[in-house]
């Protein structure tokens, strides 16, 4: 790499994981739209936008480091209470992060489009334009509280401002004054905001200039309590600290105006507000004075404001240019390495180190006296040795690829944010339910995972999901449900996408693939409700204008296919009219190293990754039977679809008296692969076939199998399918 | 022997950016911290000549450790530098009025630092 390569790679890094903390914090906010936010969250994004700026200039990412800056002012604004967290700004901050993520995908290819600077201009202009200062206050209410003026003179503008709202809600507050250890007192002030943070807000955290001894240092925490006294000292209880309460003389009037920020506005409203948002951004020529977008709403005739939302709730893939669907897929190629695992690796090392110097040492032993190498004795211990080596690998290998796992969770809320912009631009009513994201897969994997799952998600809130009215007229509650879900299953993980929504029609599937000629119909004329539905997987199935036709659903489901094709997985569809769709994705754990089965077939060698195979049977060639010019075999009662490797690669086919069939399976498909020989198992690591190789079909890459001979890998994913397009071509 | 410069900043970049102009300058040396947590331990450890702090941190804010630094005998004739954002007026004079000896605005000059280590660390 060279020196610019690593720094912007380093750059990339710090800026993801920037973006990561805003992201949660965000989402945060988001979930609690309507209520009142916590100031911590806001406070976190505000850091985390000033961070990015100082950052990126470093850096001399210019376009990020001022969009960061415009951000900074508006949170700036935002924690000090000089503008309302309102659903306008909360959206506004939803899309400033999309562009954030945007910049840094140009940047990391060292790109620097116009048509994205011009939107971050836009988004720029956007965030200064905001603005809906809340209702000024007759009397400052700090004004209220005795505090020792040199206690004020250390707060910054920002606890002041905290401080300010507590006495204007007139929460109770106290001075916390707790003594440490030197040495310690920051895990002690850790484990006493742990304890304050449940009854309330600390406001700021002053060391005492009177320290507690020689060793000492003694704190005074200013802290806001939304309890009351006798609660505040039992949830004390334990700890060094003393209370005071500092005393807020009551406001001057009586009826003093309660000045909260306004709370979320209602729903319905939101769609015209975005609508006119768009407006007031695109006419950025007359410059509209604050508070503007209020007026204007009284001027717009409805007709245009239902327009506007119309074209809003569009179905995004036809009416959205691809540049703004900006892919979730992470920057960065590092992976966060827990420091326990990492230690129990060096341990491991530190074992094999010691084996090595075992087997030097026979191995010297045995050059000293030829009788000795010999010996029995001699023999069982360099055995012995070998099984300690494979054992450490072993567990070497399985904590180096568990290093490499990360939880798929980290997607999952990316897909959180996603599931509320999304179900605001269609106008829909959605419950996004994820569980399972604490299931670990390879992080390789996990990358790759967020885009098709964006896709899935996105299909099924834009056309799963009914609108609110019309579930209520089919009896089902108002709002729909979105479920995203992950479990491990053996070698395996299954993640699914799932709706309550209309489902799919199977009868439009048919009459479109027919239409689109993908399909005769006398093969339709065969399928199981099954098979139609998972004609929606291929290419050329859906364009743009069947969106509508059928209601959307398999909008570039073939490129999802194709991604979980790589990944060697397979995608699942499962649905009922009325009850709604389900997808399943199946995959494996890791990519990096498998087990294989090691084959042979015509005198050539292949592997077969084993966490695929079920079973292995030998059968006799008269117990193949042709069923309509397909290949079957019966297996326990059922007819297993049959593939000779050798057909399949055009190698010369050998007599033999028996076969040995290799069952695979992925999912719900199943598939015999004939092979003539079983050479045993083996850990593989498989390296891509590249340049004209690469598109071979059953074929996903080549390995090593240790003794210099190279072997190709066979993919078993496409092999299914190509099991099942011969049925079809046959059929 | 070298001047200690120590640095008080929680933003990684800043930090580094800060201490690689301190150390650029010859005879001095830099101690960089992340929280004021970190400052309150170092502190009574070993002594310093120059206290260069940001003002908005996580655990305490750098105004609540000129304070600290100021009152107390063993420190109180250390100089700091405080390092503000533009716009943030109001925490700027507070610091000042805290008995701070200089300040920078971010993003500032490599040379104005320079300037500032300069003033306060004689003689270099």
């Amino acid at each position: 790499m060279t020196p610019g390569g690593k720094a912007l790679a380093e750059f990339v890094a710090e800026a993801t994981e920037i973006l990561d903390a805003l992201g949660r914090d965000l989402l945060a906010l988001d979930e609690a739209r309507g209520q009142e936010a916590d100031p911590e969250h806001i406070n976190g994004i505000f850091r985390a936008a000033h961070s990015l700026k100082g950052l990126s200039g470093l850096f001399g990412q210019e376009r990020i480091s001022q969009l960061a800056h415009a951000a900074e002012d508006l949170l700036d604004r935002l924690r000090l209470g000089r503008l309302t967290l309102d659903d306008k700004v909360l959206d506004t901050l939803v899309d400033a992060l999309d562009t954030f993520q945007a910049l840094l995908g140009e940047a990391s290819r060292s790109e620097e489009g116009q048509e994205l600077t011009q939107r971050t201009r836009a988004m720029e202009d956007r965030m200064a334009r905001l603005g809906s200062p809340p209702p000024a206050v007759e009397e400052d209410p700090l004004e209220r509280l005795e505090l020792d003026g040199t206690v004020r003179a250390v707060f910054t503008e920002y606890e002041e401002h905290r401080l300010r709202e507590n006495v204007r809600r007139g929460v109770s507050l106290w001075r916390v004054r707790a003594a440490f250890d030197l040495t310690d007192f920051d895990q002690g002030l850790a484990d006493l905001n742990a304890r304050l943070k449940p009854l309330g807000e600390v406001i700021s955290t002053l060391p005492s200039s009177r320290p507690g001894g020689a060793n000492g240092i003694a704190f005074d925490l200013i802290f806001g309590a939304k309890v009351d006294a006798r609660a505040l000292e039992a949830g004390l209880k334990g700890t060094p600290a003393e209370l005071a309460p500092l005393s807020v003389r009551p406001p001057l009037e009586a009826t003093d105006t309660e000045v909260l920020p306004p709370l979320g506005a209602d729903e319905e409203e939101e769609g015209d507000d975005e609508g006119l948002v768009e407006t007031t951004s695109l006419a950025t020529v007359s410059s509209p004075p604050l508070g503007s977008p209020p007026r204007m709403r009284a001027v717009t005739p409805p007709a245009t404001v239902v327009g506007l939302q119309a074209a809003a709730s569009a179905p995004i893939p036809a009416g959205r240019p691809k540049s703004e669907e900006t892919s979730m897929r992470s920057l960065t190629q590092t992976v966060r390495v827990d420091i326990g695992r990492l230690d129990g690796l060096i341990n491991m090392v530190g074992e094999l180190l010691l084996i090595k110097a075992n087997l030097q040492r026979l191995a010297e032993t045995s050059g000293q006296d030829g009788t000795v190498a010999l010996s029995k004795l001699f023999g069982q211990e360099l055995s012995r040795e070998t099984r300690q080596l494979e054992r450490k690998l072993e567990a070497l290998q399985e904590g180096l690829l568990e290093a490499r796992m990360v939880p798929v969770g980290q997607v999952f809320d990316k897909l959180a944010r996603l599931v509320r912009k999304i179900a605001r631009e269609a106008g829909k009513e959605i419950d996004f339910v994820s569980s399972g994201g604490e299931v670990e897969l390879d992080k390789l994997i996990v990358e790759e995972l967020s885009d098709p799952l964006m896709h899935l998600i996105r299909n099924a809130i834009d056309h799963g999901a009914e609108g609110p009215e019309s579930r209520l007229s089919a009896g089902k509650p108002r709002r729909a449900v979105v479920r995203l879900r992950a479990e491990q299953k053996g070698n395996h993980v299954v993640i699914s996408v799932s709706d309550d929504g209309s489902g799919i029609d199977e009868v439009r599937v048919r009459e479109v693939a027919l239409a689109r000629g993908l399909v005769t119909p006398p093969q339709v004329s065969e399928m199981t409700r099954r098979e139609l539905l998972n004609l929606i997987f291929l290419p050329g199935f859906s364009t743009r204008s069947s969106v509508s036709a059928l209601s959307g659903r398999g909008v570039g489901l073939d490129v999802v296919k194709n991604n979980l094709g790589n990944l060697s997985g397979i995608i699942d569809v499962w649905s009922e009219r009325g009850k709604g769709t389900a997808f399943h994705l199946t995959l494996p754990v890791t990519l990096a190293i498998v087990r294989a089965l090691v084959v042979g077939v015509s005198g050539r060698t292949y592997a077969v990754p084993l966490n695929s195979v079920l079973e292995i049977l030998s059968v006799q060639p008269r117990d193949i039977r042709t069923v309509e010019r397909r290949e079957v075999l019966d297996l326990r009662g059922q007819t297993l679809p049959f593939l000779r490797l050798s057909r399949l690669f055009h190698l010369p086919e050998r007599e033999v008296n028996r076969h040995f069939v290799v069952v695979v399976g992925l999912a719900q498909q199943r598939l015999g692969i004939a092979v003539d020989e079983l050479f045993g198992q083996q850990d593989i690591v498989t390296k891509p076939l590249g340049g004209r190789l690469s598109g071979v079909k059953g074929i996903s890459g080549a390995t090593d199998l240790g003794n210099r001979r190279t072997v190709l890998v066979l993919d078993v994913a496409e092999l299914l399918e190509e099991g099942i397009a011969q049925e079809r071509r046959r059929a | 022997m070298k001047f200690k410069v120590l640095i008080v900043e929680d933003s990684k970049v800043s930090r580094e950016h800060i201490a690689a102009t301190v150390e650029a300058v010859d005879g001095v040396e830099a101690i960089a911290t992340s929280s004021g947590f970190e400052a309150l331990k170092l502190l009574p450890r070993q002594r310093f000549d120059l206290i260069i702090t940001d003002i908005n941190m996580p655990d305490i804010n750098g105004l609540e450790l000129i304070n600290f630094v100021k009152k107390n005998p063993n420190y109180r004739d250390v100089p700091l530098i405080i390092i503000t954002t533009e716009g943030r007026e109001q925490d700027r004079s507070r610091g000042m009025a805290l008995g701070a000896a200089g300040y920078l605005v971010k993003p500032f000059q490599p040379e104005d630092l320079e300037a500032l280590l300069r003033r306060f660390l004689k003689p270099l």
